[in-house]
């Protein structure tokens, strides 16, 4: 250890590595988006939102449970489900109707959920800031990186990362519905000759995106005060990150979101002022040399 | 008919010449805040629905536009003049630099492109504090005499964004403009009858960014200020409903949904905070029902007229 200390100090690679566990989110909800953008074609403003519902559906599970341990891991279950609730209403009242008409529709549709999300959301939980207290078991720090103190929470966000991408790995990969999925992606129309209901896979996938996009909100709701227009800026680096990575792919989204991380929280330790636009000028370097994105894109 | 156009053009004009005699000031101000996002979503319409080009970060250039142009009045001695040219020409340019960087891509990939690095431009606006006043923007821009009344911005606004218009018009009637509809309609088949598609796109993004940019220098004139939220990708898409809601295949039909977006927003906002919510119920409602837009929706029924008379005969 005490070589690599030599080459970067303990003070950076712990702040790196916190840049990194908020990263984990932001991977969490890229990868739903990119799961609906490789399926279904379509670019979901309102992926965002969601996640915003879902940091404020964990700010009132942990109320209304208190200060007991379980408060936290009700929060981590009924949040994303109470999501996905709401995007498969979604999902069967007006996007299937849709999906043969132009995807800008589709981008648009989306962005009226996004509206009509954040106002909801103005209108039940208010507009004032609100904040989620850390779970019992990861309060506190552990020494890690010569003896600095890490968040533990910080911890379990960077096990929590690493577990919904393989979790995801073997949903399209080794399960039914993901092999169907990922032809759908490819052949809608041969998928469906073959007697499969393309429809219902349509909404499962959707589903499972925007539960996606709850779950990232529920983690990230201790770390950073939940507030209105916290969806606005986390969709555009989720974009980011799916563009950077290749539409669609899962790992792409993993790597995208490493790259983003590390660019961002070395971008604010050398230059403070503009760190944010570091992850940017990364996503410009990549798609001139690769326009696709890094890895394989699924369309 | 062509007749009848005229005489209803020089009514519009005249009407619109008139308004300040007798309209209070409020509602002079918000006509040309209508003339200058009409200007601003019917340059978007040239490559949106003339080119069929997704650029959903089109604000982008009308933000860069009016920064240029207010900073340019506020830090340095020219004459103004030469900083409402300014402002639209680094507009243009920057549509071509995205333009250059994006075009590669075709649509949705296109367009998730762009808005990424729209949302660039814009986190560089809004940190760059010492240049640009961060996220407070810039206030009390000095105009120059003529135009500092709220009429004279009016007659202003009113006389560049009719140029404009015709322009536009000029150029969508022209042999690049019948171009970029057949690239839109069949780029395969653009590119085997010779016709450079890449080249024809790009300069109709260059185009469209000019005259956004233009929308943008006119923004300065009329509220004397610029803020980071002009170049938001949320701007981006309420353009995009514009365009949508009046019909995109429609020349007038941007400004149209300019009008009734601006004038919607200025009334809803009176009664209730909730203008968000009212916004994306309405563009659910004319997804469904108006995929065409208002003025789609009545050139079809007008068609549907005057077709099935000839039918008869």
């Amino acid at each position: 250890m005490d070589f690599i200390y030599s080459l970067v100090p303990p003070g950076v690679l712990s702040q790196v590595f916190v840049g990194l566990s908020r990263t984990t989110i932001l991977f969490i909800v890229a990868s739903g988006l990119s799961l609906i953008l490789g399926v279904l074609r379509i670019p979901n403003v309102a992926h965002g939102s969601l996640y915003m519902i879902g940091a404020f559906t964990a700010f009132t599970v942990t109320k209304v449970f208190g200060e007991s341990s379980t408060a936290f891991w009700m929060a981590l279950i009924i949040a994303p489900l109470f999501v996905a609730l709401i995007s498969l209403i979604a999902e069967r009242g007006m996007f299937q109707f849709l999906y043969e008409r132009e995807h800008l529709m589709l981008l648009l549709l989306t962005f009226a959920f996004s509206l009509v999300f954040g106002d909801l959301v103005k209108l039940v939980w208010g507009g004032e800031y609100k904040s989620v207290p850390v779970p019992v078991i990861f309060q506190g720090f552990v020494p890690l990186f010569g003896g600095l103190p890490f968040p533990i929470y910080n911890v379990f966000l960077l096990v929590a990362g690493p577990v919904v991408a393989i979790l995801l790995w073997l949903l399209t990969n080794k399960t039914k519905i993901g092999k169907i999925a990922r032809a759908a992606a490819v052949d809608r129309e041969m998928v469906g000759a073959v007697g499969i209901n393309v429809s219902w896979v349509f909404a499962v996938v959707f589903v499972i995106g925007c539960l996606l996009a709850g779950l990232g909100g529920v983690l990230v709701a201790p770390t950073v005060s939940v507030t209105l227009g916290m969806d606005h800026n986390l969709i555009m680096e989720a974009f980011l990150i799916v563009i950077m990575g290749g539409l669609g792919n899962i790992w792409g989204a993993l790597l995208g979101a490493l790259i983003f991380g590390i660019t961002q929280s070395l971008g604010i330790l050398v230059w403070p002022q503009f760190g944010i636009v570091f992850p940017y000028l990364a996503v410009v370097v990549v798609l001139l040399f690769r326009p696709t994105g890094i890895l394989k894109s699924t369309w | 008919m062509r007749k009848k156009t005229l005489l209803f053009l020089i009514a519009c004009i005249v009407l619109l010449l008139l308004f300040p005699v007798f309209l209070p000031r409020f509602y002079v101000y918000l006509l040309s805040i209508i003339l200058l996002y009409g200007l601003l979503a019917t340059s978007l319409n040239i490559v949106l629905g003339y080119g069929g080009i997704f650029q959903f970060h089109h604000a982008v250039f009308y933000g860069v536009g009016a920064y240029s142009t207010a900073l340019m009045l506020t830090k340095t001695a020219m004459p103004a003049v030469l900083a409402f040219i300014v402002g639209p020409l680094v507009a243009a340019a920057l549509g071509f630099v995205l333009g250059i960087i994006c075009i590669r891509l075709s649509k949705l990939y296109f367009g998730m492109l762009q808005i990424s690095l729209g949302s660039l431009v814009w986190a560089i606006v809004y940190r760059w504090y010492s240049f640009t006043g961060g996220d407070d923007g810039i206030h009390g821009i000095p105009i120059p005499d003529i135009l500092s009344s709220y009429t004279g911005a009016y007659y202003y606004t009113f006389i560049i964004t009719a140029v404009c218009i015709f322009l536009i018009y000029k150029i969508i009637n022209s042999p690049f403009g019948s171009a970029l509809q057949g690239i839109r309609d069949n780029p395969v088949r653009s590119e085997m009858i010779g016709i450079n598609v890449k080249r024809h796109q790009l300069l109709a993004l260059t185009i469209a960014g000019f005259f956004a940019g233009v929308a943008g220098s006119l923004f300065v004139v009329v509220d004397n200020t610029v803020f980071p939220d002009m170049l938001f990708w949320t701007l981006s898409l309420e353009i995009l409903i514009m365009c949508l809601l009046g019909g995109w295949f429609s020349f007038l039909g941007p400004m149209l949904g300019a009008g009734v977006i601006v004038a919607l927003r200025t009334f809803v906002s009176t009664y209730t905070v909730y203008w968000a919510l009212v916004l994306g119920i309405l563009m659910m409602l004319v997804i469904f029902f108006l995929p065409n837009g208002i003025l789609g929706y009545f050139e079809e029924r007008f068609k549907k007229m005057l077709i099935e008379p000839e039918i008869k005969e």
